[in-house]
């Protein structure tokens, strides 16, 4: 009996190292050079309306206390440069794992004394746009804590359960089998980098959730909510997993 | 730690599956009275509402573009296998490989987190999975 526990965990061991050593490549690697191209130029990238918008957004005062965002924060350059690459992350204030968009929302209420943006909305997507530019191709890097160690271990376990009619994992697609064929796509490494994204397929742009919800939509599962805890978790630990990669806001994929 | 987790969680389940080889229905018959159509099973398995088995799949016979590389190429699958162990991978390839990515196309057991439009039902009808059987039948190289 000992020999065979013995070899057993042997080459568990083995295959868990394999898939350890998963190196981070960004899916702009698996993108046709045509779709490059359109991420690669400010202004061939659809995306960069929201851009536009985010920097009206920043000066707009709140209809209440007639702030906004540059009574603080003057310069978007200096003050938001690198803030997107550490998200999510813990938040002191608030003794809670956040995601940008949580942040940009409790800025909203707390500082500006405004009222939240709808998960989706187009302003918050250019919040999130906006701030991610100014850290385009640093590395993401997040951090993981004694207070987000759970968070982690939870968005793990939803990347490999199995769901849906079509009994499939993100991890069977994007940890197994990335670089390989899926009809028409060749299946990337589903990292989150290059989000908010102007997805051509959408004709339209969206966030990190967004995608969490077309995945899972494609294997016939019920989804979670954006802004969700599980999807917070999945997020987080997707970030972790391509910590490292630069950062490509917005990004454009097929 | 998870890694660790996670090997067991797939050793229970390959134990489960082996503790469960006696499987509900009996796939040495066909699943209904009239005889599978392979022309209709080729327009079955290229149907994108329908999970298309040519999402992993390839077959050199056939003219489509795209055809995926997840799974083996089904070339003569019609020679290397009988009727009975392809209803048994299409109706539920967890049966023969616990841990497959293939999606079980007449079965609802064990999945997880359906979407409600799809909650208890299958991708493929009966009469579906025996026209598929048939067409693969004349796939013998
Ligand atoms: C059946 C295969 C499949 C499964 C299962 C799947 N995805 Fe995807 N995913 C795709 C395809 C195809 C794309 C678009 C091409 C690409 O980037 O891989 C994609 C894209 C993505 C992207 C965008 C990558 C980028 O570079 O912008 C993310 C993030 C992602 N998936 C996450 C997930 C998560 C999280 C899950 C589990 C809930 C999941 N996927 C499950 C097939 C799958
Ligand atoms: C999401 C991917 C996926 C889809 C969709 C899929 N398969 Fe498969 N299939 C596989 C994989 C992977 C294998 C081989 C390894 C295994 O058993 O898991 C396989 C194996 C097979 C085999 C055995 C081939 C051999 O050489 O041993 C047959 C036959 C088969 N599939 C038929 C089909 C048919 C018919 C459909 C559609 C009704 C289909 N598959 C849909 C992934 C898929």
């Amino acid at each position: 009996m000992k020999p065979l526990i013995a070899t057993l965990s042997l080459l568990f061991a083995t295959a868990a190292a394999a898939e350890d050593a998963l190196a981070p490549i960004s899916g702009y690697a698996f993108m046709e050079p045509s779709t490059r191209e359109l991420q690669d130029d400010d202004f061939l990238n659809p995306a960069f309306f929201l851009i536009d918008r985010g920097l009206t957004l920043w000066d707009q005062p709140a209809p209440n206390t007639g702030l906004s965002c540059r009574s603080c924060h003057q310069t978007i350059e200096d003050d938001m440069r690198g803030v997107a690459a550490r998200y999510p992350h813990y938040d002191v204030g608030q003794s809670r794992l956040m995601n940008l968009e949580m942040k940009i929302n409790s800025e909203i209420v707390e500082k500006l004394g405004s009222t939240p943006l709808a998960y989706g909305s187009e302003d918050l997507l250019a919040f999130t746009a906006l701030i991610g530019l100014q850290s385009r191709q640093m590395p993401m890097s997040v951090d993981v804590t004694d207070e987000t160690k759970d968070w982690l271990v939870r968005g793990q376990e939803i990347f490999e359960t199995k769901r849906g009619q079509l009994n499939l994992s993100c991890e069977d697609c994007h940890q197994n089998h990335w670089g390989e064929k899926l009809r028409g796509d060749t299946i990337s490494q589903g990292q989150i980098n290059a989000f908010p994204i102007f997805r051509l397929t959408w004709g339209e742009a969206g966030s990190r959730h967004r995608m969490f919800t077309w995945c899972m939509e494609s294997i016939r599962s019920e989804p979670y909510a954006p802004g969700s805890d599980e999807y917070l978790a999945l997020e987080f630990f997707l970030a972790v997993r391509g910590n490292g990669l630069p950062m490509e806001a917005p990004g454009v994929r097929r | 730690m998870l890694q660790r987790r996670h090997q067991f969680q797939v050793l229970v389940t390959a134990l489960v599956f082996a503790a469960n080889c006696a499987w509900p229905n009996d796939l040495s018959q066909p699943l209904t009275d009239s005889p599978g159509d392979p022309d209709r099973g080729l327009a079955t398995m290229r149907d994108p509402a329908k999970a298309s088995c040519l999402i992993c799949h390839s077959i050199t016979a056939l003219p489509d573009r795209d055809q995926g590389r997840l799974g083996p190429p089904l070339d003569g699958v019609g020679t290397a296998y009988t009727a009975d162990q392809l209803r048994q991978r299409i109706v539920d390839a967890r049966q023969s490989s616990p841990k497959t990515i293939m999606p079980p196309y007449f079965s609802t057991e064990g999945l997880y987190r359906v979407g409600a439009k799809w909650s208890g039902t299958t991708i493929y009808q009966a009469q579906e999975v025996e026209d598929v059987v048939a067409f693969l039948l004349t796939l013998t190289d």
